[in-house]
């Protein structure tokens, strides 16, 4: 996984809340190869007509905010479906940081397993940095892990709060496979006790 | 002094492997379930050199992307295909159980689970899907994951986590005639909102939730996600074992009185201490429809469509009229005018015999006037269903019936609506393109999606009579 430390870059809002899963990547498409190309897919239905042609009207289309690799969103972002290829369309098309007040619980976990980070602010503060970002299109942002600060257009820092094993598999790019399979021993002792314990979980001892 | 816990935390506790750095943990997970939307992560797997750690823990079925008719002809598109036979392949390959294509239990993995017993009390179960916490109906801790933790349950059986809270929804009270589980979840995601259980497991208690079978609390807790909440989960009672008993998976004769020892053992004691609570009253809830493209978009079939103008909140406002604009509704409207072009019943929420002996009740003797498919949870279900005659009623009313997959819940397998269209459907969400591009979803209860089918409108199934109580 790539290790994510700190990141300064082109923020776009996009402010409707809950927006779900489905709306980031149409179901039509999870059966594509990720790989080249894979971006296209981003937020389709909303993104392109019927022709393919781009919607200039869809914030992601207009041109200062294409190098965008921050998106500060609404309430629940990422909501609904579990696909964890909302994250990967949003990586591919650049993404690496996203700011709201909640996030969907799922698509908040599978952001930290692809290298990108998902940040909670107040609402009134994500609010603030979408009207800066409005106001300046094209602004930048800076997210520092390490010191867990968002600091917005205006220069204003923002503290975040992140789960200490999170910020640690993101700061080095963990395997996190890798780590667990490092707890082999308690997992070996975990299993053997439930064995005895619950038997009928046991394939064959059902009975 | 004694501090009561909640089923939740009783069942967490017994699932900690090891501590992590902060508030993580390493959890252990009983029952793995796979779809063939897992390919990926079998992939990744076999690309590090890794092994599946325990394949017996492990079992699937293809559902997300199998056609629903004929099941021999191969579907249009190859790389289609090649997630069904993917699957096929990775798991005989690894020694993974799987009921595929051909199999008379292959189905819908959330009916299929409970189906076989493999859902039990008391166990953590996960599967790389939203609704598993249709699981959870049994008094199991069951959550939907993505294809990374997919992976990682793979090879280790554990997955890390950090506890979320525990909130408690109670419906008291009895449901009136033609209020189904259907309508009590819609109502409980209106009153709490899509997010309202973000970051929490739901634990739904209360007399019109014990009074319910099996598969109703199956379609409540199938729809927590919808509510934000990865869990949803209800107290094992007498009416949970008597729907384990005898199952191909549940335990037998002396495991069995074992098992139910535990398992007696799980509901949250008394005095357990919930971080939120929402109390509902059951004998107000009125049958419930979507109007909007969100599950929270959800009001009494006796209402109108809502005027965003009268909503103070511009965020909110905002939301609804995008809404409203995609669903091509005028505020104001009375529910019950508003016309459909199709029907579906099926998917994870409400696919079950239950509902589909609902959809029957209505539906027999009577006409559809609008393009209907049933699409059953398992195979084993449309087999019972055509033991119990129902194909026969459907198809007599002009109702299509399918075989067993996820279908127009989520389109996956090309069953789609057409732009504009106007859908009225059992499933569980109503996103924008979620039944096709443009296709406009009312979601509903199974006797109001077969209400709809006959009157070619959104109607309130109460006012059609002769029917079941049903699901």
């Amino acid at each position: 996984m790539d290790a994510f430390t700190r990141l300064e870059a082109v923020a776009v809002p996009l402010d409707l809340p809950n927006v779900d899963t489905d709306r980031i990547i149409p179901a039509r498409f999870l059966h594509k190869p990720t790989g080249p190309g894979y971006e296209r897919y981003l937020f389709h239905d909303v993104r392109f007509d019927a022709n393919g042609s781009e919607k200039p009207d869809f914030i992601l289309n207009q041109a200062p905010y294409r190098a965008a690799r921050i998106l500060v969103a609404g309430d629940n972002f990422g909501c609904g479906s579990s696909r964890e290829h909302a994250v990967w369309a949003l990586h591919a098309h650049g993404f690496r940081a996203f700011i709201a007040p909640s996030f969907g619980d799922i698509f908040f976990g599978s952001c930290g397993k692809n290298g990108t980070l998902p940040i909670v602010l107040p609402a009134e503060t994500v609010a603030g940095i979408r009207r800066q970002l409005h106001a300046r299109p094209g602004a930048t942002m800076v997210v520092d892990l390490p010191s867990q600060t968002v600091t917005g257009p205006d220069g204003a820092r923002h503290d975040f709060a992140v789960d200490p094993f999170r910020k640690e598999c993101l700061l080095t790019g963990q395997d996190e496979i890798a780590l667990t399979l490092g707890h082999e021993a308690a997992i070996a002792a975990f299993e053997a006790k439930r064995d005895v314990e619950s038997p009928w979980l046991v394939p064959g001892k059902r009975a | 002094m004694s501090v009561g816990v909640t089923m939740f935390d009783k069942i967490w506790r017994r699932h900690v492997v090891a501590e992590g750095l902060g508030e993580q943990v390493l959890l252990y997970v009983d029952r793995h379930l796979l779809h063939e939307g897992s390919g990926a992560a079998f992939d990744r797997l076999g690309g590090a050199g890794r092994r599946v750690r325990r394949p017996e823990s492990c079992f699937a079925t293809a559902d997300h992307y199998v056609p629903t008719t004929a099941r021999v002809a191969a579907t249009a598109e190859e790389e289609i295909r090649g997630m069904v036979e993917g699957l096929a392949r990775h798991t005989a390959e690894l020694g993974i159980s799987h009921f595929g294509l051909g199999d008379a239990r292959q189905g819908i993995v959330h009916v299929i689970g409970p189906e076989q017993g493999l859902t039990q009390p008391g166990i953590t179960l996960v599967c790389g899907d939203s609704h598993t916490a249709t699981h959870g109906a049994f008094g199991a801790l069951a959550f939907g994951i993505g294809s990374s933790e997919v992976e990682h349950v793979l090879a280790t059986q554990c997955l890390w986590q950090k506890k979320p809270g525990v909130m408690r929804i109670r419906v008291d009270g009895a449901r009136p005639f033609g209020v189904t589980a259907k309508d009590v979840i819609l109502s409980v995601i209106a009153r709490i909102g899509t997010a309202g259980g973000t970051g929490h497991a739901i634990e739904y208690a209360g007399s019109a939730i014990s009074a319910m079978s099996m598969e109703e609390r199956m379609t409540v807790c199938n729809m927590s996600i919808e509510a934000g909440a990865r869990a949803g989960m209800i107290a094992p009672d007498e009416t949970t074992f008597g729907y384990l008993e005898g199952r191909p998976h549940a335990p037998r004769g002396d495991m069995w009185e074992r098992a139910l020892a535990f398992w007696k053992t799980l509901p949250s004691d008394p005095g357990a201490a919930f971080d939120r609570e929402v109390a509902l009253d059951a004998r107000a809830i009125v049958p419930t429809v979507t109007w909007g493209t969100s599950p929270q978009d959800a009001l009494p079939i006796t209402g109108r469509v809502p005027d965003p103008s009268a909503t103070a909140d511009p965020v909110r406002r905002a939301s609804m009229e995008r809404a409203l604009s995609y669903m091509g509704l005028v505020p104001g409207t009375p529910l019950t005018e508003v016309r459909v072009d199709r029907v579906f019943i099926g998917s994870c929420t409400n696919s079950r015999i239950e509902d589909l002996r609902a959809v029957a009740a209505v539906v027999e003797g009577r006409r559809a006037v609008v393009p209907a498919m049933v699409v059953p949870g398992s195979g084993l279900i449309k087999r019972a269903a055509e033991a119990e005659g129902l194909d026969r009623i459907f198809t007599a009313a002009g109702l299509e019936w399918r075989d067993p997959g996820c279908s127009m819940c989520v389109g996956m397998n090309g069953d789609v609506g057409r732009e504009g269209e106007r859908c009225a459907s059992t499933s569980n969400r109503n996103f924008e393109g979620r039944q096709g591009q443009g296709v406009r979803t009312h979601l509903m209860s199974p006797a109001m999606a077969a209400a709809a089918a006959v009157t070619g409108r959104l109607t309130d199934v109460r006012t059609l009579g002769a029917l079941a109580g049903g699901a």
